[in-house]
């Protein structure tokens, strides 16, 4: 797509833009998780709609679902044509392009065409086929893009050679086609899925279950990179409680102070002030190789916080901070650094420059914050340094022996005739001597070789006098080599010496990483952790997870360890204090143990013991950031096993809702067409005389009370499910009681209803059928009381904290001390049962004014003439619309 | 009975659609039944009723689907469902029904409502009614008059178009959107105070309490004026 020259394709292409037919791609993990299928079927669809679609080419691999699937489709015979005398087949371009359907099915995206094919790859063809303005659909593995295909060969030990560039996908609809990997690898053993012949033993183990975890992973989030991302956002926001909105990326770095922990939290409220993500990173120069324990464990203690504070960490090896810094900062793309200035002497800066100079002249774009640190702490010279400077005996005697040896060559040069540059030669042994083992030996060999040249070799011969004073010059040149050649020397075996501790841990991270990606359980995760935990620190290990409020051994290495009650103190203060506990620790020191917890963000998911088999400490100072960042993953891992769990509770929730609100409806369709039918039948019948015209009368009364109970039982069920849903509107008061009065004509025949709700009473915000079921049951009940004739009066008045409307009957009123419990199920007051009932009436009343915030009470009327059932509106409900708005 | 009009009965349940057969043929309709909406879409283009009763609740297909199916057929069109489906009822009520009926219900009820279905129906054919009466209210809309026992009650404007859209569908329930839609605009189809304060102002001016309105609230579903 090479815009700048004037191609007369590209013209064509820019022309038509506008008609460009959309790509959909079915992306999967693997082969065999059904792509094929899966578009055939969606195609399926379409085609039933009315849509124009035809196959453009189609593998069904023998499968034959997909066979199957294929039928009913237009599919155009493939172009054949001749190439080396052979005929080789290849989807044809021209028949589609001719035949113009509304949507293509080209399966296999990556496929390489035939040689002599117009391209040389399928995906040129589909190309083609959008520019001239028809849809297609396609199918692509997602180890066949381009971006991915070294990283999937990397850790799948498969390569493929067939790719598709990045922005044939970038420009698609991405469909992910997914399923569990043990269920793909169930339909691997089954024979399901298409393997060539030749490849079939690389595949093998292409197909363990690590393999198609990561590539289940990549696949989906790569397809959640094209997918909106405000989409993505939105999903963080809710499943994680953050939004990295800013665009802000924070970077502290940190040296071994102590006070290293000040800079950390000023990182952290700085990434909660812009919602930025923020990572904590630590520059290891040859220099922190000599650091002394104590500097160690303030790091460690440092890195630890950082962790809990919600920082990436991240420990980059470099020559120096400065250089380390700024690899650090392009990686971690941050856009703002923190660092800590040490009152150091003035003589120092102005010899070494200042850190903080060089980071602002040579990072460009990223703010640099300094913060003044307290001075550095005496940091004791590590004891147990990797490489002692004054080397070993045996290195003198190897450097004084090449010297020997050197000497006795000269002299042999020296007999064969007169060589000047003798002295040359003695570079030989300094050299070695720097470069081997150090600055002491090298320039204890700079001193005896000098004095064996001038013993040897100067004039006068056999004496430690040095007459010429060029002589001199040797001497101090073997002396120079010797110091700049052990110091290079020493830097790079540093250097050497930190990558390749850096590596070893990092590729231990990467593969606890990939490891974890596979894992869908706790104690699968537990035993993981364990068992590494274990292998790398060559400890005793136990994992700890609160089972019903209390710490519990989920897994340990080996298997079966048991920990003692002061163990299990030390191991639950680690829990609630998040923070480590035990041996090695400033807590409960005397536990054989060390714990840690396992945490992501504030939460701690879980605690894990280490302790040696010899009971010293359990962990090095130096090697607590490597299990530091491992339970960080750990920690993240069971934050994201929680989350899945959630969301398939949500699942499993949404399906009971699903069943509950189906057997309500059919319950409710199940009794109400036999209510409807006999409620229908009476009303059909003729009365012959009055006694007749009564018990007609009376028996549709009853068949309407029992669709009342029908009505109040699958209320009551929705109230204890916690399954109302309410959707209030402005209700006016007066009106939702005639409405109920309405409702309950035939059984107010007897009641007369007073209703004294005043027209100026504002409205009320409510779900209206909620209260219309509230009306219903409290005039029922009020007509179910009341002896007949007597009235039944409903009265709404304004108060100053709301409105009450009170629903008054002339029974016998409310037994004292009853009038709470008159409103639980199935409660009917003595005396009551003669009324019939259930009992339910009250208590559906109460749940439904409750679940819309009003408040209910029974009482008995001043002049005691009857019960009197009050429904308090709180001022909030009401409705602010007035008169003068609608006009 | 060739030229009875004929009614449709949509029900999986032979007891409601026997009941229902019974009652409107009483009444000289010609009944046709189906038991679930295929029957159904077979029936409304052989037997072509002029009125469908429709069970919202069938086996083989949402009721709801069918409804502007029906109502491109012409017919008109009553949904049978449940009391607690109320949602159901406006959804049909929206995509076009003419009225809803609530089960356990009155046959007389629905023999009144398939009556009220069918003069609507006929009225798309013939010039709009001149005047509509409830009780002793009576509208006359070429005049824009309302008057009461005799006497001319004067409304405002937005009152007078409330009304009126009422009297028009007499007998049949206007949903409270379609209210709002109408007469206030679709910006205020929520606007559901502006229509309770208007009806409340309309009963008031008529001189009549809710319970005794021509104006019956139908709770969470609209208003219906009940003429005659």
């Amino acid at each position: 797509m090479n815009e700048a020259r004037p191609d007369p394709d590209a013209l064509l292409r820019a022309a038509l833009r506008e008609g460009r037919g959309r790509l959909k791609v079915f992306l999967g993990a693997a082969p065999g998780v059904g792509k094929t299928f899966e578009m055939l079927s969606r195609a399926a669809e379409r085609r039933d709609s009315g849509v124009d679609v035809v196959v453009g080419v189609v593998e069904t691999h023998g499968r034959a679902e997909t066979a199957a699937r294929l039928r009913g489709f237009e599919v155009l015979p493939r172009a054949r044509f001749a190439h080396r005398g052979q005929t080789l087949e290849e989807m044809d371009i021209d028949a589609i392009l001719a035949r113009r359907p509304a949507l293509v099915l080209v399966d296999e995206l990556a496929h390489t065409n035939a040689p002599g094919s117009r391209h040389d790859k399928r995906w040129q063809d589909v190309e083609e086929l959008l520019g001239a303005g028809l849809d297609v659909w396609s199918t692509l593995n997602i180890q066949h893009l381009e971006s991915l295909n070294d990283l999937v060969a990397s850790f799948t030990r498969v390569r493929v050679r067939e790719t598709v560039p990045d922005r044939v996908l970038d420009q698609a609809e991405i469909e992910v086609v997914d399923i569990p990997p043990d269920e793909l690898i169930e339909r691997l053993r089954e024979g399901k899925v298409y393997v060539p012949e030749e490849a079939s033993r690389a595949l093998g183990h292409f197909f363990s279950k690590s393999n198609l975890s990561a590539l289940r992973e990549l696949a989906l989030r790569r397809a959640a990179q094209v997918v909106d991302t405000q989409i993505l956002e939105m999903v963080r926001a809710q499943a994680l409680g953050g939004i990295w909105g800013s665009g802000e990326r924070i970077m502290v770095a940190l040296s071994e102070q102590e006070s290293a922990a000040e800079l950390v939290r000023a990182g952290r409220r700085m990434a909660d002030a812009l919602h930025a993500p923020w990572t904590v990173v630590h520059i290891e120069t040859p220099r922190s190789l000599q650091l002394g324990d104590g500097a160690r464990k303030t790091l460690a203690d440092v890195l630890h916080l950082a962790t809990q504070l919600g920082a990436a960490i991240m420990t980059i090896p470099a020559a120096s901070v400065t250089e380390g810094l700024k690899l650090a900062a392009s990686e971690a793309r941050a856009t703002q650094l923190f660092v800590g200035k040490s009152a150091r002497s003035r003589w120092f800066e102005l010899r070494h420059g200042s850190v903080v100079d060089r980071l602002v002249r040579e990072m460009p774009g990223i703010a640099v914050h300094v913060l003044p640190l307290a001075s550095m702490p005496q940091a004791g010279r590590s004891t147990s340094g990797p490489v002692s400077p004054w080397g070993t005996p045996r290195a003198y005697a190897i450097a004084f022996g090449l010297t020997a040896v050197v000497t006795a060559l000269g002299s042999y040069i020296t007999s064969l005739g007169s060589i000047t540059n003798v002295a040359l030669l003695y570079l030989l042994p300094v050299m070695a001597a720097a470069t081997r083992f150090g600055l002491r030996p090298a320039l204890a060999t700079a001193v005896v070789s000098s004095l064996a040249y001038n013993f040897f070799f100067i004039p006068p011969l056999y004496t430690f006098t040095i007459s010429d004073p060029q002589n001199l010059i040797t001497v101090l040149v073997l002396l120079g080599v010797a110091v700049v050649a052990s110091q290079i020397a020493a830097q790079t075996r540093d250097q050497a010496e930190l990558a390749r501790a850096s590596a070893l841990q990092n590729s231990t991270l990467a593969g606890f990483a990939r490891q974890l990606t596979g894992i869908r359980h706790r104690a699968e995760l537990a035993m993981l952790l364990c068992g590494e935990a274990g292998r790398l620190f060559d400890a005793h290990t136990v994992l700890l997870r609160p089972h019903a409020g209390e710490l519990s051994v989920e897994a340990s290495v080996p298997d079966g360890a048991q920990i003692a009650a002061i163990e299990m103190a030390a191991a639950q203060w680690a829990f609630d204090q998040a923070r480590a506990a035990g041996n090695g620790s400033d807590t409960l020191t005397a536990s054989e143990w060390s714990f840690h917890p396992i945490a992501s963000g504030d939460q701690v998911h879980a605690v894990i013991g280490l302790a040696r088999r010899d009971a010293g400490r359990p962990i090095r100072p130096d090697q607590l950031p490597l299990l530091l960042s491992l339970l960080d993953q750990a920690g993240q891992t069971f934050e994201r096993i929680a989350l899945e769990e959630q969301m398939t509770d949500v699942a499993q929730m949404r399906e009971r809702d699903r069943l509950r609100a189906a057997m309500l409806s059919s319950v409710g369709h199940d009794l109400r067409t036999p209510l409807t039918a006999v409620v229908g039948l009476l009303a059909e019948i003729e009365p012959a005389n009055t006694l007749q015209r009564e018990q007609i009368s009376e028996a549709r009364g009853e068949a309407e009370r029992v669709n009342r109970f029908v009505a109040n039982l699958l209320d009551m069920v929705r109230i204890e499910a916690g399954a109302l849903q309410q959707s209030l509107e402005p209700v006016d008061l007066a009106e939702a009681v005639s409405a109920a009065a309405h409702d309950l004509r035939r059984v107010l025949d007897e009641h007369p209803v007073e209703i004294a709700i005043p027209p100026s009473l504002p409205l009320v915000r409510i779900d209206p059928r909620l209260f219309h079921h509230c009306l219903i049951n409290l005039i029922d009940n009020a007509a179910k009381h009341g002896p007949a004739g007597t009235p039944i009066r409903i009265a709404a008045v304004r108060k100053p904290d709301g409105i009450d409307m009170a629903i008054c009957d002339e029974g016998p009123g409310v037994p004292a001390g009853e009038e709470m419990r008159i409103f639980d199920s199935f409660t009917r007051l003595d005396g009551s049962d003669r009324k019939g009932g259930t009992g339910l009436g009250l208590a559906i009343v109460k749940g439904f004014a409750e679940a819309m915030g009003l408040k209910v009470r029974a009482e008995n009327r001043r002049d005691h003439t009857g019960a009197r059932f009050v429904i308090g509106f709180p001022a909030s409900l009401i409705s602010p619309a007035s008169a003068e708005d609608i006009a | 009975m060739t030229d009875a009009t004929v009614v449709l009965v949509v029900d999986d349940e032979a007891s409601i659609r026997r009941l229902l057969r019974r009652a409107l043929e009483r009444q000289d309709y010609r009944v046709v039944e189906g038991v679930n909406a295929r029957e159904a879409l077979a029936s409304l283009s052989i037997d072509h009723p002029e009125v469908v009763l429709l069970d919202l609740g069938l086996p083989d297909r949402d009721g709801l689907e069918l409804v502007p199916l029906i109502k491109r057929s012409g017919a008109a069109l009553l949904v049978v469902s449940a009391r607690e489906a109320t949602d159901e009822k406006v959804a049909a009520l929206d995509l076009g029904a003419d009225d809803y009926i609530t089960k356990p219900f009155d046959t007389d009820e629905v023999t009144a409502r398939v009556r009220t279905a069918l003069r609507h129906r006929a009225r798309r054919e013939t010039p709009a009614e001149e005047a509509v009466t409830a009780g002793d209210m009576e509208i006359d809309f070429p005049k824009r008059r309302v008057s009461k026992s005799g006497i001319e009650v004067h409304l405002a404007p937005k009152e007078y178009a409330v009304l009126a859209e009422l009297a028009r569908n007499a007998g049949r329930v206007v949903t409270h959107a379609h209210l709002l839609r109408k007469i206030w605009g679709p910006a205020h189809e929520a606007d559901l105070e502006y229509l309770r304060v208007t009806i409340r102002a309309i009963r008031r001016k008529l001189g009549e309490e809710p319970q005794s309105s021509c104006i019956r609230n139908e709770p969470a579903i609209g208003y219906r004026l009940i003429s005659g």
